[in-house]
């Protein structure tokens, strides 16, 4: 009896360390195949054709991919610096002004703003923002400016998320040690909290820029995904996501391998944000 | 100098308010919109019919059908496993470097944008396991993109279940499993459950990893290996193609208002359960 109790126990544990292990053997899976497919090309065609090659023409062996490298981090510094301070505004005044009547209305109304589907962000995009910034600044409206706007308000939701728990995570007594010196509450906020909560603030702009890069429906609806470096904010482009998007469908052979060399580019470029930003959120933990 | 601090202090209240007001502003905005021009095309037929010419008449039946297959199939998959990893990490480990790497798999997959998903889907599932495009494999990409939702939420409630309960079990003679599903897993349930709705959510909008794997047939999906359109997919091609307006609309309230009703209802049943242990 208890030798047939030990061997269950003994099987579920196994089972159980399946489990865990298979996250592992999808994330070695996605890997695998996207460099597996991604990287022939970049021996083919040369490394640096590929990453500093300007023209994309892929039916003709051209798989530069430099614009939208750059576009990619253009749309993503726009939709920092639209989301940013948006976004620490409002976990700021969640997590020090807002009462608690207030926050239990405004913290999950916040987090609704995630669920909204990016597909809806671009179509709103196209028939509110594309148009306001033609009729205003010019242009086809079809922008950098617009997909950073769109953008923005998409990684809000991230960045709050974050900065409001990190800023939740500063202990009560800094806040009354400087409130007691005769500080008021801004300059409390401003020169003690935000302060000691900055690597979870840090962190949390990091990963809504991960957010940006990675995002791909929405920015093929109103970037206009023109093939070159936009010379300014009122010019299309097309982003490393989008170019996969946009041509998956009916890409073959090496035209379908660029596309996975874009996703590797891509990936890399994720990778590197997501551990940066956990090396910051670590170091403030080991602190 | 006091007067002027004063003011600075009101001024900036005012304004965080003022962005925090501007925040919520956009998302009613976002669901006004979508509702006022969405319900006009809106109505019972829509949500019965199949559309004809694209999807330029008729509605959406087979996408609701499509949605709802594709997620209860992914939710199959990835509820058990999902539940089973934040178990092991929870109650059958210490923090161990194997745990430590664990985790840090689960973060890494969180990150991965969803286009990524869509292009291992394809190359794998679709192509390499010649799935095609297919309910299937939609449902084993979402999987995979889901699971570190339902592991971390999971993980959360089953930590936040207070240890008294486990040692109780245990000194009735309890085996670590029996402790487990008869203790540990009915008081995090409700945690669990909100985990899983919110991926149900996350699953429901999404698109670029979608379409690549499940195709856009707008046919009904009657089998696992049988092409579909899920709603967003339905309504990325009706908006972009300009197809038809009104009914992108339409979808697009079906489609937002469901979402909407599953998270509101995922972070109110959040909210209770973390008030019962507080």
């Amino acid at each position: 009896m208890i030798e047939q109790i030990k061997q269950r126990e003994e099987k579920i544990r196994w089972i159980l360390t399946f489990c865990a292990l298979s996250s592992l053997l999808f994330l070695f899976l996605i890997f695998a195949f996207i460099l597996i497919e991604g990287l022939p090309l970049f021996y083919k065609v040369g490394f640096s054709n590929i990453i500093f090659g300007f023209k994309w023409a892929p039916t003709k062996g051209s798989f530069g991919i430099f614009p939208m490298i750059v576009s990619s981090f253009l749309v993503t510094i726009g939709a920092l610096v639209i989301g940013g301070p948006l976004g620490l505004g409002c976990a700021t005044y969640l997590a020090e002004y807002a009462g608690k009547k207030r926050k239990i209305f405004l913290k999950p109304a916040l987090e609704l703003l995630a669920g909204i589907p990016s597909v809806v962000y671009g179509f709103l995009g196209v028939i509110y923002i594309v148009p306001f910034v033609r009729e205003v600044f010019g242009g086809s409206g079809f922008s950098l400016l617009s997909t950073s706007v769109v953008l923005g308000i998409m990684i809000l939701p991230t960045v709050i998320s974050i900065s409001y728990d990190s800023l939740m995570s500063v202990p009560r007594a800094y806040r009354e040690g400087s409130l007691a010196m005769g500080a008021t509450k801004w300059q409390t906020t401003w020169r003690v909290v935000i302060p000691s909560a900055r690597s979870g603030i840090l962190a949390s702009f990091i990963l809504g820029m991960g957010r940006a890069v990675g995002e791909t429906m929405a920015v093929i609806m109103v970037a206009g995904n023109a093939l070159k470096i936009p010379s300014s904010i009122l010019e299309p482009l097309r982003t490393l996501t989008s170019n996969i998007a946009l041509e998956l469908a009916y890409a073959s052979g090496d035209h379908r391998l660029g596309l996975f060399s874009t996703g590797v580019v891509l990936l890399i470029i994720i990778m590197i944000l997501n551990y940066i930003a956990n090396f910051v959120i670590r170091k403030k933990v080991i602190k | 100098m006091r007067i002027d601090q004063r003011f600075t202090d009101k001024f900036v209240k005012l304004t965080l308010n003022l962005q925090a007001i501007f925040t919520v502003g956009i998302l009613m905005i976002i669901v006004f919109i979508i509702f006022i021009k969405g319900i006009r095309h809106f109505n019972l037929e829509f949500l019965l019919t199949f559309p004809e010419d694209m999807g330029r008449h008729g509605g959406i039946f087979p996408s609701i059908v499509g949605t709802i297959l594709l997620v209860l199939l992914s939710l199959v998959f990835a509820t058990p496993l999902g539940v089973g990893t934040a178990i092991f990490l929870t109650e059958y480990t210490k923090e161990t470097k194997l745990t430590k790497i664990i985790r840090f798999g689960v973060e890494s997959l969180a990150g991965i944008p969803s286009i990524i998903y869509g292009l291992f889907g394809f190359i794998f599932f679709v192509i390499k396991l010649k799935m095609g495009w297919s309910l299937l494999a939609g449902a084993l990409t979402l999987t995979i993109m889901i699971l570190p939702t339902i592991i971390r939420t999971s993980e959360e409630a089953i930590k936040s279940v207070p240890k008294n309960f486990r040692m109780v079990s245990y000194s009735l003679g309890a085996t670590r499993w029996e402790t487990t599903t008869k203790v540990v897993i009915p008081s995090a349930a409700p945690g669990i459950l909100t985990g899983i709705m919110l991926s149900v959510g996350r699953a429901m909008g999404e698109t670029a990893a979608v379409i690549f794997t499940m195709g856009s047939s707008l046919r009904l999906p009657t089998s696992l290996f049988d092409s579909g359109r899920t709603m967003a997919v339905h309504f990325y091609i009706l908006a972009r193609e300009g197809i038809s307006m009104e009914k992108a609309y339409a979808t697009a309230l079906v489609l937002v208002l469901s979402i909407l009703c599953i998270n509101v209802l995922a972070y109110y049943y959040m909210h209770k359960v973390m008030s019962r242990y507080s």
